[in-house]
C-alpha cells in the first residue's frame, strides 16, 4: 500500500467562528470559510480541479458546495460518516491528489443544526432495523453515559471519583477554549461547577456534552512537490486512518464497551503511515474527538497516550494540559469550540495547521516534534463507531 | 372430558388510588402502563398461563375484549405471533360486549370437545375508558387473563347454559371514547340481576347440582353489592361462596374480569371443588367446573391473580393516568423521536425478529447474536445460522442510561442467560431502581409512536424481575 505520506500538503485553510450563527444559512458559512482558505493560499476558486464536500444532515448532492461557491461544473463529491465525515473527506481528497488524478482540490465540511433546534435523527435507528422502528431510540449522551458507566465499573471507580476526572477535562478544554476567538464558549468553568452542573445523562452533566453550534471549515491541498509554490509554512500529511464499527456493542455479547476499538484501529493505521513509535511522546498536540468527556479519557487510552486503565492518573496530573507534556485540544475541542457536526474535521486540522505556523496566539504550544494528530469519531458507544484520523506534520520529519 | 389444561393472569404494575379521582374514595384500581394496551396484557396472561406448555401442542388462540387496539386486524394474531406458534394455527377475536371473554371461552370448549383442536389458548383483556370523573373509571380497571382449554385437565367443564339479552345498560358506540352507562338502578333491575340469574338457574336445574354443593361461584361483578345481591338471589352464601371480585385492588376488568376471577378461584380451589362461573354482557354465559389433582401442579409455577396484585406501583398523579391514555394533549417533544413512519413491509420482513424475539445462533463457533445476522460476527461464516427464541430467556443488565430529553426512558444492553445480548428500553421501573447486572426479564409492549404515525407496532422491552 502506497499510502499519502508526504504527498499531499496543506496549503491554506478556513473555518468560521463556531457559534449560533442565526443570521448565517449554511451557504453563508461555506462562503466564509471557503474563502479564507482561498484567501490563506493564495489561489482563486477557479483554480480548484475537483472539491469534496462533508456534511452529516445540512445538504444532500456535491451541489450544495458547488452552488454557494459557483464551483463552475467540476466534480464535487458528497461524504458523510457522520461525525467523521470532515476527515473521511479530507482523506478522500488526499488519496486523490496523491495518485496525481488532481493537483489542487478543496475540501470543505459544514452543518447548520440552528435552524432546526436539534434536527439530529441521532436518536439512532440500527442498521438494517431502520424501517420498522420497533427498536428503541436513544440520543448519543445516553450512549456514552452507559460507557462512562461500563469504564468506571469496569476499573473499579466510583461514580463520584468518575464524575470528577471527567470534570478535570472540562475545565481543561473550557480553559483553552477561553483563549480561542473562534469557539463557541470562550468562558473558564471551576471543577465545581463542572461537578454541580444539571444531569444530561446520569452521570454525564451538562459540562461533559459539547455544544450543537453552526459552523464551517475548509481546506486546500495540493501534491507536496507543488506546496512550495504557494507558501513556505505548508502542512504535510504524514499519516491516515478510518475505522467503522459493525454494531459489535450490541450483536457480539461479551463486547466490553470500556473502550472505542474503532479509534485503536484508525490510529493505528495513521501511526503505521507516519512512523509513529510513542504516540504520548510523538506529537506536538493532539485534537481528538471529546463530544463527550468520557471520550475523551477513552481516547487517550485507544491512542496509546495512557496506559489502559491509567488515563484517570495523566488527567489528575495534567499531562493533556496546555503546558502539559502532550497538550489535547488546544482549541477548546468539540467541547468549547462547539461542533458543527460535517465541519468538525477540518476545524481540527485547522488549529494543528495554525499552531505549525505559530499563528495559535495565547494557546501557541511549543512546536519540537512537528506532528499532531487530529480525529473525529462518528457514532456511539452502543452502536460503535466511523472514526477518523489525520497526522500532520512540517517538512522533514 | 374436557375443560381448563391451565390459567394465567396479568395485572399491570401500576396502581391509582382512588383518591386521586375523588376524596373520600376508597381503595385502588389497576391501570396499564404507558406502553400497555389489551393486547399486550393479555399476551402477558397469556405467558403465565403457557409457561410450562409444549407449544407445539396449542391449536388455536382467542382473543377477546372491548379495546382491541384495532378495529380491524386480528390481535390474536400478534400474539399467537409473539408465542412463536405454529403457522397452522386457528386464531380469532372476540369483541361487541363484555361476555367476550366467555363467548370465547365457550367456543374453545366446545371446539376441543368436537374434537376440532387439541388446545385453544383463550385471552381476555380490557383497558376500558370512562369519562374523566366518572363512575366508570373510578371502578374500571385494567388488567387480562387466559385459560388454556384442553383434555389434560385441571377443571373439567360439568355443564354451561347461555342467554342472550337485549338491552342498553353499558355500551359504546363506534364514535365514542367513554361508555356510557343508563341509571343504575335500570340496570340491574332490568338487566345484571335478572339476567345472570336466569342463566345460572338455567345451569344449576341442567346438572341437577344443589347451590349448598358448589365450593365458589364467580360473577361479572360491576358492583360488589350487587355481587352479594346476586348471590343471594340465586341461594348462594355470599360470605363463603362468592368469589372476591377485587374491586378495591384492582377493578372492574370488564371482558376479562369473569376469567381473571376464575382464575383466582382456581388458584384457591382443591381437587373435588365445583365452581360455577357466570359472565354478564348483552346475556350471560354460565359454566359448572369441577376441580381435578391436575390443578395442584399448576399453583406452583403461576404468577397468576395474587401474585400480580402482590407487586404493584402507585402512580404520583392523576395527570399521569391522563397522560398514559392520552386523554390530554401534550405538545409533541421538540426532538422528534420519530422521524417517519414505520414501515409496514419491513415489520412484515423482520416478524420472526420482532415478535417472538428470534435471534441466532452461530452453527460454526456457537455464538448467539440478535438481532439475527447473515455473517457472523465472531468467525464470519456466512448463512451458517440456527434460529433461536430469546423472548423468554431471563437477562442481566450490562449497561444502562436514561436521559430527560426522552423522558428519562431508561435504555440498556441486556446480556441474556445462555447467550446474547440485545438493546432494550426498560418499563415499569423507576431509574433508581436500576444498576448494573440488575436481574431482568422481557416483556411485549406496544412502542409509543406518534398517533399520526398511523399504526401500533409492538416490541420487547426488559423489566425487572419481580416474583
Amino acid at each position: 500500500m502506497a499510502g499519502v505520506r508526504d504527498k499531499v500538503a496543506i496549503i491554506g485553510m478556513g473555518c468560521t467562528k463556531f457559534d449560533e450563527h442565526w443570521d448565517k444559512s449554511v451557504n453563508d458559512l461555506v462562503v466564509d470559510a471557503c474563502y479564507e482558505a482561498f484567501d490563506d493560499a493564495g489561489v482563486e476558486p477557479k483554480d480548484i480541479q475537483a472539491a469534496w464536500w462533508s456534511t452529516a444532515w445540512s445538504g444532500e448532492l456535491g451541489i450544495k458546495l458547488a452552488y454557494p461557491l459557483k464551483l463552475n461544473f467540476i466534480p464535487v463529491t458528497r461524504i458523510e460518516n457522520r461525525c467523521a465525515s470532515g476527515h473521511n473527506a479530507f482523506i478522500d481528497a488526499c488519496y486523490a491528489v496523491a495518485c496525481g488524478a488532481f493537483d489542487l482540490v478543496l475540501v470543505c465540511g459544514a452543518e447548520k443544526l440552528k435552524d432546526t433546534g436539534l434536527p439530529i435523527p441521532g436518536v439512532s435507528d440500527p442498521v438494517e432495523l431502520y424501517t420498522s422502528r420497533v427498536n428503541p431510540r436513544f440520543l448519543a449522551v445516553s450512549a456514552y453515559a452507559q460507557l462512562a458507566l461500563r469504564y468506571f465499573h469496569h476499573y473499579g471507580i466510583p461514580i463520584e471519583k468518575g464524575k470528577r476526572i471527567l470534570a478535570k477535562i472540562a475545565v481543561k478544554n473550557h480553559y483553552n477554549g477561553s483563549m480561542n476567538p473562534k469557539a463557541q464558549f470562550q468562558r473558564k468553568i471551576t471543577l465545581e461547577e463542572a461537578l454541580n452542573a444539571p444531569i444530561i445523562a446520569w452521570p454525564l452533566g451538562l459540562y461533559d456534552c459539547c455544544g450543537i453550534t453552526d459552523g464551517a471549515a475548509a481546506a486546500i491541498i495540493t501534491r507536496a512537490d507543488l506546496a512550495k509554490n504557494y507558501r513556505d509554512d505548508y502542512v504535510l500529511v504524514k499519516g491516515v486512518g478510518l475505522s467503522c464499527g459493525m454494531y459489535h456493542p450490541q450483536v457480539q455479547d461479551d463486547w466490553s464497551v470500556t473502550y472505542v476499538r474503532e479509534n485503536v484501529a484508525a490510529s493505528k493505521m495513521a501511526y503505521n503511515e507516519a512512523g509513529i513509535k510513542d504516540p504520548r511522546r510523538d506529537f506536538d498536540l493532539a485534537i481528538v474527538h471529546d463530544c463527550f468527556t468520557i471520550h475523551e479519557l477513552v481516547i487517550y487510552e485507544d491512542f496509546g497516550f495512557s496506559p489502559r486503565g491509567k488515563a484517570k492518573e495523566d488527567v489528575e496530573a495534567g499531562t493533556f494540559e496546555l503546558k502539559g507534556e502532550l497538550p489535547v485540544n488546544t482549541d477548546g475541542g468539540l467541547k468549547c469550540f462547539g461542533h458543527p457536526v460535517g465541519a468538525s474535521g477540518l476545524r481540527t486540522m485547522y488549529e494543528v495547521y495554525k499552531q505549525f505556523q505559530g499563528k495559535a496566539g495565547q494557546r501557541q504550544v511549543e512546536i519540537r516534534n512537528q506532528r499532531g494528530i487530529t480525529h473525529t469519531c462518528g457514532g456511539n458507544p452502543l452502536e460503535s463507531h466511523a472514526a477518523g484520523v489525520v497526522i500532520l506534520g512540517l517538512r522533514g520529519v | 372430558m374436557v375443560g381448563v389444561v391451565s390459567y394465567g393472569a396479568y395485572i399491570p404494575i401500576w396502581r391509582m388510588s382512588r383518591e386521586l379521582m375523588g376524596k373520600g374514595l376508597s381503595g385502588e384500581r389497576s391501570v396499564a402502563g404507558k406502553d400497555e394496551d389489551s393486547l399486550t396484557m393479555a399476551f402477558a396472561a397469556a405467558m403465565d398461563c403457557i409457561s410450562e406448555i409444549d407449544r407445539c401442542t396449542v391449536d388455536g388462540v382467542f382473543f377477546a375484549s372491548t379495546t382491541s387496539p384495532f378495529q380491524e386486524k386480528s390481535a390474536a394474531a400478534t400474539i399467537a405471533a409473539a408465542l412463536d406458534l405454529r403457522s397452522d394455527v386457528f386464531v380469532a377475536d372476540f369483541a361487541g360486549s363484555l361476555k367476550a371473554g366467555t363467548s370465547a371461552l365457550k367456543a374453545a370448549l366446545n371446539i376441543v370437545k368436537a374434537g376440532s383442536a387439541r388446545q385453544i389458548l383463550v385471552t381476555a383483556a380490557d383497558c376500558r375508558l370512562g369519562a374523566p370523573g366518572s363512575i366508570c373509571e373510578q371502578t374500571f380497571g385494567d388488567g387480562a387473563a387466559a385459560l388454556l382449554i384442553g383434555n389434560e385437565i385441571a377443571a373439567d367443564l360439568e355443564a354451561e347454559h347461555s342467554v342472550f339479552d337485549e338491552i342498553y345498560d353499558v355500551w359504546r358506540r363506534d364514535i365514542d371514547l367513554y361508555v356510557n352507562l343508563w341509571e343504575d338502578r335500570y340496570i340491574y333491575s332490568c338487566g345484571y340481576l335478572k339476567v345472570v340469574k336466569e342463566a345460572v338457574t338455567g345451569l344449576m336445574s341442567r346438572t341437577g347440582v344443589n347451590t349448598k354443593d358448589v365450593a365458589k361461584v364467580v360473577f361479572s361483578v360491576p358492583d360488589p353489592r350487587r355481587g352479594v345481591e346476586l348471590a343471594r338471589n340465586l341461594n348462594f352464601d355470599p360470605k363463603n361462596q362468592l368469589q372476591n371480585p377485587l374491586m378495591d385492588v384492582v377493578g372492574n376488568t370488564g371482558a376479562a374480569q369473569p376469567l381473571m376471577l376464575f382464575a383466582a378461584a382456581l388458584e384457591e380451589s382443591g381437587p373435588g371443588d365445583r365452581i360455577v362461573l357466570a359472565s354478564y354482557g348483552s346475556g350471560s354465559d354460565a359454566f359448572m367446573f369441577k376441580v381435578t389433582e391436575g390443578v395442584k401442579r399448576l399453583k406452583e409455577r403461576k404468577r397468576g391473580v395474587k401474585a400480580y396484585i402482590a407487586r404493584k406501583k402507585m402512580l404520583r398523579d392523576y395527570i399521569t393516568f391522563l397522560k398514559w391514555r392520552k386523554l390530554i394533549k401534550i405538545p409533541e417533544p421538540r426532538i422528534d423521536m420519530s422521524v417517519s413512519y414505520p414501515s409496514a413491509v419491513a415489520i412484515w420482513r423482520e416478524r420472526n425478529r420482532i415478535y417472538p424475539l428470534h435471534g441466532v445462533k452461530c452453527k460454526v463457533c456457537d455464538t448467539i447474536q440478535y438481532p439475527p445476522q447473515r455473517v457472523c460476527i465472531k468467525c464470519q461464516s456466512k448463512d451458517n445460522f440456527e434460529e433461536v427464541r430469546l423472548c423468554d430467556k431471563k437477562g442481566k443488565l450490562f449497561s444502562y442510561s436514561f436521559d430527560p430529553l426522552r423522558e428519562n426512558v431508561p435504555v440498556g444492553l441486556i446480556n441474556l442467560e445462555g447467550g446474547g445480548r440485545i438493546l432494550l428500553e426498560l418499563t415499569d421501573v423507576d431509574a433508581e431502581e436500576l444498576k448494573i447486572d440488575l436481574p431482568v426479564e422481557l416483556t411485549f409492549r406496544r412502542v409509543d409512536l406518534r398517533r399520526e404515525d398511523g399504526m401500533y407496532v409492538y416490541f420487547w422491552k426488559a423489566t425487572q424481575i419481580r416474583t
